[in-house]
This record gives C-alpha cells, sequence and structure tokens, in this order.
C-alpha cells in the first residue's frame, strides 16, 4: 500500500494507469492533456448516435385544417386557475379528462409508481388542452435519488442532463428517440464556491476522477469510485477535516459534502507559470467605423472600467488598430505621449518594436489613459474604406504569442484587404426564400486556422460586429469558435441614429471588460463506465476524445455534449458525470473548478419519460439542428426537427400509453414539446420564407450554440407577462420591497388585448407593447406620458417615477433581470409603429405566411405520426 | 512468356498498390493515435492531409493505364474506388490546402469511426487488388 499511496503525490499519470511510479521517473509533460490526466483506456467508439433521421416533409401551408372545436374557445384565462394540474378543459369533456386522471391515478397506485413520477406521466391530449403552459417559471424536473444525494447533487443551472433518468442501455434509449445529452455551465458566476487547498488533490488512480460526493467508502481507510468502481486509498491528510477540525471523518470534508468545488492546483497542474491577464484591442478605424461612431463609445466605456479589468499587478494591455495598414502603439512608460508606429506591409506584417506595445498596465496608466482620449479624434478626417483585418489579426497573434491572453476585435464591415479578404456572398434577393439557405458555412479557412494557432498559444479572440452591411459573419465569427472566444452582434450600429444599439454596446462592454475570465483553461468531463460523449458543441477547440482546449474561459458561456451508452449500465443505479475545468485565474492563480452530477439509472421506458427534461432536450436539438444545417442543409436540419417530435411522441404512444388516441397524446412531462420546437423552428437561425439578412441567421445560430441553457430558452420561448393590471397575489416579499408575479402567457395574439399592456422578456431583448386603449393611469404612472398618442415611438426605457404603479413596474423588472450577466435592449413598442413586427415575430403560436401556426403544428405532427 | 504492355501495368500496379497498402496502414494508424490522444488532431492533420491527393493521383494513374492496356474488367473492379475517392473529395471542407481532414471536426467521434472504417476497407481492397494484380500478371505473362 505504501506504493500506491505515494502515487498521490505525483500527479502526473500519462494517460494509463501503467506509470504510476514514483514522481522523479515520471516524463516532462509536454501538452495539457497529460498534465490534466487522461480518462480511459482501450474504450473503443460506439455505435452511431441516436441522431434524427432526415426526411421528406411536404410543403408548408399546403392545408390549412379547421380547429378542433373544444380548441376555439377561450376569452382570457382565469387570473386563478390552479397550476400544477395543467389545462383547463373545456365543459363539454369533462368527462374524458377525469377518466384520464383517474387511470393516472390508478396507475399511480400500482408499481410503486411515485407521485412525482405520476404527474410527470400523465397523458396530456394537446389537441384539447390549449393551456399547456405553467404559469411560472417551473424548476426543471429533480432526480430521483436520496434526499440527502438530492442536497448535494449539482445545481441545475450549472450542469443539467436532457434525461434525468438515464436509460440502462442503448436499445432502451433508442426505444425512447430523445436525444441523451448534457448541458453545461461551468464557469458561472457562483455566489458560494467552496475553495480547496490542501496539498493533496485526491483523485481516483486509474480514471483520474476527483474525489466528490458520490464516492462510497468503503471504511476509514478506502473509497470507491462511483465512475469507474475502483477502490482507491484515503491520504492521510484527507482523514483530517479542517472545517471542523476533527480527525476521522473524511467523509465531512467540503470536496466530499458539496459538488462544486474548486481546487488549488499545485504546479504539477502547470505547463509553464500562470500567465499574467494580457488583454489587446485591436481596432477598426476606417471611414465607416468612424462614422458609425463606436469608437467614441468604446474609449469611453474602457476609461470607465480600466480599474476594474480583472487581474494584479502584472495585468498588461496594448491596441492596435488598423485600416488599410495596421497601426501599433508604443505606450513606454517614459514618453511623454503615445508614439504609433504605422506598418503598411501587409502582406507580411512585422512587429515594429518588441516591447512597449503591450505594456504593464499600472506602470503607462498615463499614457493608456492619454491614449484613449486621443484616439477617436485621431480617425475623424480618416478617407480610408479598406479594412485590412486579416493581417491585423495577425499582427495581434504575433504580439500575444509569449504570453497567451484575450484580443478584442472590433469590426464595422467586410475584411476587404490583405490576407483573409472576403467577397459579399448573400444574394438580397434570396433572403425569403423557402429552399436551401447558402453560405451559412465559412467562404475560406484562413480565419479558423487563425483560431487554431491562437488556440495553441493560448489567446482567445472575442470579435465585436457593428456593421450595416453584409460582412460574412460565418467566416469571421469562425475565430471566435475554435478559440474559445465570443461573438457580439450589434446589426445597422450607428450612434446617432440608432441610440438602442448603442446603449446595449455600452452596458454590454461594461460586463464584457469587467466580467471574471480565465486563461490557459482545459476542461475534461469524465462519467461513469458505459457512458461517452461522442459530440461537443460550443466554442472550444477538441483536443482529444474527451479534452476540450479553452484559450479564455468566460461566465456567459454555454456548453452542450450528446453522449451515448456504449456498455450497459444494468450492474449500477447511480451514473455520475463530473466536468473538471483547470484554468488559470486573473490573479495568476491555477485553479480547477469540479463539478458533479449524479442521475439514477432506471430500466423502464415510462421512467425515461418521466423525468425527460424538455428545456434541455429542446437546447440540444437547437445546437443538433445548427451543426445538421452547416453540414447538409438548412431543410434537412428542419425535417429533423420535426422527425424528432414525431419520432418520440410515437415512440410515447406505441411503448406507454394504453388509451385509444383521438388526439396527440403526450405525457405531461413532454407537453411542451411541440411548443418548443415549433419555436425553435420560427428562429431566426432556423425560420425559412420570412427575410432574414444571412448575418443576423449566423449570428442566431452562433447565439444558440454558445448561450447558456436559460438564454436559450429565453430566444427561443419568450416570456410573455400582462403587466398593466397586476396584482399582489402570489407576490414575492424580498427585501421589503414587493414583487408582483404575474402569469406566463402562451405566445398569440389571442392573449393581446388592446386595453393591455404586455411584456415580452426575449433574453437580449425586452419589448413592452401598448394596446390602443391602453389604461392611461398605466402611461401616465409608468411612462410618464398623458395619453397614448403623445407616447414618442422610439421610447427605450421605463422613467423612475414616484408613483406606486411605477415602482411596481420596475420592481418586477428588476427582479427578473437580477441574475442577468447581460441587460436586455428595452423597447416601448406600440401597436401601430413598424417595431411591432419584431414583436409579432415572436408570438411563435400564430400563423405567418410561411409557418404553421401551433395548432396546425400539432395537427402536422399528428399526421406524419399516423404514417 | 511475352512481356506485353498489359503485363508491364499490372507489374507497376502491383508495385504501387504496395504503396496504397502502406498509405492506408498510416491512416489506420494515425487514427488510431488520435482515438487514444497519443497525438494532437492539428499535427496529425498535418500529416495527414499531404498524403489524399498522392493516394488518389496513383489509383487514377493506374486506371488510366489499365484503360490503355484495354484490361477492362480490373478496370470495372477499379471504378467504384475511383468515384468513391471523387466523391470524397468534392465533399471534403472548406480549405485551402489539400486534403480531407479538418482538425476541428475530426475530433468528433462520428467522423473518426467513419475514417477508421474507411481505412480498414480501403486496406482490405488494396490488398486484395494487390493479390488480383499478381495473379493478372501472371496470367498475362503466360497465356500470351
Amino acid at each position: 500500500y505504501a506504493l500506491f499511496t505515494c502515487t498521490y503525490k505525483c500527479l502526473y499519470v500519462s494517460g494509463d494507469s501503467s506509470s504510476t511510479t514514483t514522481g522523479s521517473a515520471s516524463p516532462v509533460p509536454n501538452s495539457y492533456e497529460y498534465v490534466e490526466g487522461g480518462g480511459y483506456s482501450g474504450t473503443s467508439l460506439q455505435s452511431p448516435p441516436t441522431s434524427v433521421p432526415a426526411k421528406q416533409a411536404p410543403p408548408f401551408g399546403y392545408n390549412y385544417p379547421t380547429m378542433h372545436p373544444a380548441y376555439q374557445q377561450n376569452p382570457a384565462p382565469r387570473p386563478d386557475s390552479s397550476p400544477s394540474h395543467g389545462g383547463y378543459n373545456p365543459p363539454g369533456y369533462q368527462p374524458y379528462s377525469q377518466v384520464l386522471t383517474l387511470l393516472s391515478s390508478a396507475l399511480g397506485g400500482l408499481g410503486g409508481v411515485s407521485e412525482l413520477e405520476a404527474e410527470t406521466l400523465r397523458p396530456v391530449n394537446l389537441l384539447q388542452e390549449r393551456n399547456i403552459l405553467p404559469p411560472k417559471y417551473t424548476p426543471p424536473p429533480e432526480p430521483n435519488l436520496s434526499n440527502d444525494l438530492r442536497k448535494v447533487n449539482c445545481s441545475p443551472d450549472t450542469f443539467r442532463c436532457t434525461l434525468t433518468n438515464i436509460p440502462q442501455t442503448q436499445a432502451l434509449l433508442n426505444k425512447a428517440r430523445l436525444p441523451l445529452g448534457l448541458l453545461l455551465h461551468p464557469f458561472r458566476d457562483l455566489t458560494q464556491l467552496p475553495v480547496i487547498t490542501s496539498n493533496t488533490i485526491v483523485r481516483c488512480r486509474s480514471c483520474r476522477t476527483y474525489i466528490n460526493p458520490f464516492v462510497s467508502f468503503l471504511d476509514q481507510r478506502r473509497w470507491k469510485r462511483n465512475l469507474c468502481y475502483r477502490v482507491n486509498d484515503v491520504p492521510d491528510e484527507f482523514m483530517y477535516n479542517p472545517v471542523t477540525r476533527s480527525y476521522g471523518e473524511p467523509h465531512k470534508r467540503p470536496e466530499v459534502q458539496n459538488s462544486t468545488v474548486e481546487f488549488i492546483a499545485s504546479s504539477d497542474y502547470m505547463l509553464r507559470p500562470p500567465q499574467p491577464a494580457v488583454y489587446l484591442f485591436v481596432l477598426d478605424v476606417s471611414h465607416n467605423a468612424v462614422e458609425s461612431g463606436y469608437l467614441n463609445v468604446f474609449c469611453q466605456s474602457l476609461l470607465d472600467n480600466l480599474e476594474k479589468l480583472p487581474g494584479d499587478t502584472r495585468t498588461r494591455i496594448g491596441f492596435v488598430t488598423f485600416d488599410s495598414t495596421v497601426h501599433f502603439y508604443n505606450l513606454q512608460e517614459g514618453l511623454s505621449q503615445p508614439q504609433m508606429l504605422v506598418v503598411s506591409d501587409i502582406d507580411d506584417v512585422f512587429i515594429p518594436t518588441h516591447d512597449n506595445l503591450l505594456v504593464n498596465l499600472k506602470e503607462s496608466k498615463e499614457l493608456v489613459k492619454d491614449l484613449l482620449n486621443a484616439l477617436p479624434g485621431m480617425f475623424t478626417h480618416t478617407r480610408e474604406t479598406q479594412s485590412a483585418l486579416g493581417p491585423a489579426l495577425q499582427a495581434a497573434y504575433k504580439l500575444m504569442c509569449p504570453t497567451g491572453g484575450r484580443v478584442s476585435v472590433f469590426q464595422t464591415q467586410l475584411p476587404t484587404l490583405g490576407a483573409g479578404l472576403l467577397q459579399s456572398r448573400e444574394d438580397p434577393n434570396l433572403r425569403s426564400s423557402t429552399k436551401n439557405v447558402q453560405h451559412l458555412g465559412p467562404a475560406t479557412d484562413f480565419y479558423k486556422k487563425l483560431a487554431l494557432d491562437c488556440s495553441g498559444q493560448q489567446i482567445g479572440v472575442d470579435l465585436f460586429l457593428l456593421s450595416s452591411q453584409y460582412s460574412d459573419l460565418a467566416s469571421l465569427a469562425c475565430v471566435s469558435k475554435y478559440s474559445a472566444g465570443s461573438v457580439f452582434y450589434y446589426p445597422s450600429f450607428h450612434h446617432v441614429h440608432n441610440t438602442a444599439q448603442s446603449q446595449k454596446f455600452q452596458k454590454d462592454l461594461q460586463r464584457y471588460l469587467t466580467r471574471k475570465i480565465g486563461f490557459e483553461a482545459v476542461m475534461r468531463i469524465r462519467c461513469t463506465k458505459g457512458l461517452s460523449i461522442h459530440t461537443f458543441h460550443g466554442n472550444f477547440f477538441v483536443r482529444s476524445t474527451d479534452l476540450l482546449s479553452l484559450a479564455n474561459v468566460n461566465p456567459d458561456s454555454g456548453f452542450a455534449v450528446q453522449m451515448s451508452i456504449e456498455g450497459s449500465l444494468a450492474d449500477t443505479s447511480l451514473a455520475c458525470f463530473q466536468a473538471a475545468l483547470l484554468y488559470t485565474s486573473s490573479k495568476g492563480k491555477r485553479r480547477i473548478r469540479v463539478h458533479t452530477l449524479c442521475l439514477p439509472v432506471v430500466s423502464q421506458l415510462s421512467e425515461v419519460f418521466a423525468g425527460a427534461d424538455i428545456q434541455a432536450i429542446t437546447c440540444l436539438l437547437a445546437n443538433m439542428a445548427i451543426d445538421r444545417s452547416i453540414s447538409s442543409s438548412l431543410s434537412d436540419a428542419r425535417d429533423a426537427l420535426v422527425n424528432a417530435v414525431v419520432d418520440c411522441l410515437t415512440a410515447y404512444r406505441a411503448n406507454g400509453s394504453n388509451i385509444q388516441p383521438s388526439g396527440l397524446i403526450t405525457p405531461a412531462a413532454l407537453r411542451l414539446f411541440p411548443l418548443y420546437v415549433l419555436a425553435l423552428l420560427k428562429q431566426k437561425a432556423l425560420r425559412t420564407g420570412t427575410s432574414t439578412r444571412l448575418d443576423e441567421r449566423v449570428f442566431s445560430m452562433c447565439e444558440l450554440k454558445c448561450q447558456p441553457l436559460l438564454q436559450i430558452m429565453r430566444m427561443a420561448h419568450p416570456d410573455l407577462y400582462r403587466i398593466d393590471n397586476m396584482t399582489d397575489q402570489a407576490a414575492l416579499h424580498l427585501n421589503e420591497s414587493v414583487i408582483p408575479q404575474p402569469h406566463l402567457l402562451q405566445l398569440t395574439a389571442e392573449k393581446l388585448t388592446r386595453e393591455g399592456a404586455f411584456l415580452m422578456d426575449c433574453g437580449s431583448v425586452m419589448f413592452l407593447w401598448l394596446g390602443k386603449c391602453c389604461n392611461e393611469t398605466f402611461i401616465r404612472d409608468v411612462l410618464g406620458y398623458p395619453n397614448y398618442a403623445s407616447l414618442p415611438s422610439n421610447m427605450t426605457e421605463i422613467p423612475e417615477l414616484q408613483t406606486m404603479y411605477s415602482e411596481r413596474t420596475r420592481a418586477f423588472i428588476s427582479w427578473l433581470l437580477e441574475s442577468r450577466t447581460f441587460h436586455p435592449a428595452f423597447h416601448v413598442v406600440k401597436d401601430d409603429t413598424s417595431a411591432k413586427t419584431s414583436f409579432f415575430q415572436h408570438l411563435v403560436e400564430d400563423r405567418t405566411e410561411s409557418a404553421f401556426s401551433y395548432y396546425e403544428f400539432l395537427l402536422h405532427i399528428q399526421q406524419q405520426m399516423s404514417k | 512468356m511475352a512481356f506485353t504492355f498489359a503485363a508491364f501495368c499490372y507489374m507497376l500496379a502491383l508495385l504501387l498498390t504496395a504503396a496504397l497498402i502502406f498509405f492506408a496502414i498510416w491512416h489506420i494508424i494515425a487514427f488510431d493515435e488520435l482515438k487514444t490522444d497519443y497525438k494532437n488532431p492539428i499535427d496529425q492533420c498535418n500529416t495527414l492531409n499531404p498524403l489524399v491527393l498522392p493516394e488518389y493521383l496513383i489509383h487514377v494513374f493506374f486506371c488510366v493505364m489499365f484503360l490503355c492496356a484495354a484490361e477492362w474488367l480490373t478496370l470495372g473492379l477499379n471504378m467504384p474506388l475511383l468515384s468513391y475517392h471523387i466523391w470524397r473529395y468534392m465533399s471534403r471542407p472548406v480549405m485551402s490546402g489539400p486534403g480531407l481532414y479538418d482538425p476541428t471536426t475530426i475530433m468528433n467521434a462520428d467522423i473518426l469511426a467513419y475514417c477508421q472504417k474507411e481505412g480498414w476497407c480501403k486496406l482490405a481492397f488494396y490488398l486484395l487488388s494487390f493479390f488480383y494484380y499478381l495473379y493478372g500478371m501472371i496470367y498475362v505473362l503466360v497465356s500470351s
């Protein structure tokens, strides 16, 4: 045993368990995968995943059926309809629903199905039950675990699985026709994070998993891994619990009590000394850029937030501007003012001086401030219209090579000069075509190759695109996608003509500059033996079969992975997943953030359906659809989405219920599935037939792939509330303020009335729609205008008035925005302005000239199911 | 034993098939290295991509030779592989240099599995064609 315990001192195991000898004999690691530790050796790759097959679907609009009579009624729903039992059934169909509830309670009594499951398995006939939307935000389904395991399980905001009951075999998963995957938000801002500072980080010898709450302690000195079932020893240091200062209770240590922990990594986890925070800003200063006025906003924002840039005394900063040539700025400490150096040879960009282009922020702060104050003025009279983005990026890469860090690129037009120049590929006449949309993939691999080079040197590139013309975002976004950066797009940005975008840019910049950041990061996701990950979605570079290389990691990006079941999970009752993120904090400390999720394994198909998490399934399907639309075609992706619903409901009908369906029966857990898929089909990314600019479409695809789950759900299926008649019923009382809780409404014009004011929360933008006959008290007390006609058409915020109405409304809105990191743009939309199209586009249940209404979609699905 | 052009073709094809077998084995080893995390995808793609076009061109070369030598059966047996190569090259991801493998997508388990299967199938095909050419060469040498 002495030999085995000393392995905990040396933590570089190069991927297999054969080299667990003493530390001095191990080879020096030369890449991050060895440092972080290997996964399983010898797992063979599995059968193809449960991807949805593409089928031919009939074109839209070929058949407009009449509505089911029971479906048609509905004045506004009673505000106090009971939320937990779903639909408000019309009187004529009482007996049917009674039969259903009787049957489900009978089923609930039999066979030990818990009450929770009976509720989630309750059959819902979508064609009859109109109000399926829960009135409030519902939390994701809880896994069916014992109470103490449930308490320590990972928060669903961080780690979520599409199926909270994992099927035992691949065959069972195939029968359910639902995708299996995880949605992660590993670097989320957390209010409470236990940080462990022990000398040894306890990991399994063979699979290198970190110790977590779901291991079982065999006796005082040994523990059994939950991922590979090996038995390991507890090191001596672990026996001491620093929190309670007691000895001999390893299971009370914080690593074992929390599923989200952060370890301080020792030097074994570093390939090089932790890098300082290095920020480089690459700015477009062509005529177009100066016209749009973004430079003023950016410089002002950076000046305001210079102190708050994450970092320590070693933080470095630099600036590069470009139009048809590339300009560098010498910010050496002793100079009286910044010195600009112009490199005009863009075919072979070189760095003019070796130092002082990236300077220490503390030492050269005055010079940096001078530069930021002078920059907007320096280029006001520029006549350069060309943009040499490629050479500028190459220069940035050369500058940042030695250290790594973050590059923020601001671009306002198509790059027209030098390497990586792009052509305009969009044909405006094809914007509303119902056939395939072309040019969704990159035109050149220059940006992709550059991103891979940057990723290798731990440089993350973030792209801000502020253009009004087509700028081939499909190619440009590659530079961020593979270097773990983020893409921000402000279409039609102009500081005077489009103040809403300008304000959003400013607020986004503030969050962007001050948010937490991690450098030179890698992430590895491990699962219980028998499960394996086969596809990754998000902005990173997949370095090996389960290791993701992230040059920068930020708290606003989410990731998704698809899994398949290789072996059988029959001999275990719990499946565990662990995501470990190794990064350098902005203060130069090497940390490992570990999240562990534990879910039960089931063998019955009904239990799989009962545990389905519909929001996670929708997000994973969105990711898969986008991949499919780029690799094959948009119409294939759309067909695949519809088939996903059809297959799943057919599987439920074939295996689950024994009621003869005359309608469209789904289990209650999946009742929102067709609605969410319809909402996805109407997203900018995937819609056809409505005029969509190519850049906006590509940006919407990028967002769907890299935003965290809650943001995606708000984008796809926004929350609609009526706010002119909010009452205090069921209001939240927080911090001495009363926050009203209006019900969520379905996204259809049926729910809008001319007398009301409605708030729609779409994640990145919020609309306040006012009916023509809206209550004048509301307009006066909340918006500050005497009547409807006097409201300006481009109001972008709610004024702070001292009336009770205003306070209540603002309390509600700030409660909605509380945990959001990027604040949405806000628009007040009157019913008669042109802006109302953007509001009405989000009402996904309504029919448009090129897309189904919700009811028609249900009938379409029913028809497909009966084929 | 007349040394006709057809016999010469078969001999040359025999030698070149040895080279093709070598390429196929290289591919199999390369993908196995990727799967077991022994090498990183960027380096591996940089070694694999330059080998793709030479392999295809060698195969095209001896198809053309068999066409000239009027060996229709052999040509017919090689046609499916030729069309497969053409299809594969036409549907490759956007890249500026020659090659089929993109480091950002190659680690996707589906693509990796597909490439491995492709490697094994090609190896089997080239081995079989090696023996077929050997037989063909002897046949042509003996029968004329």
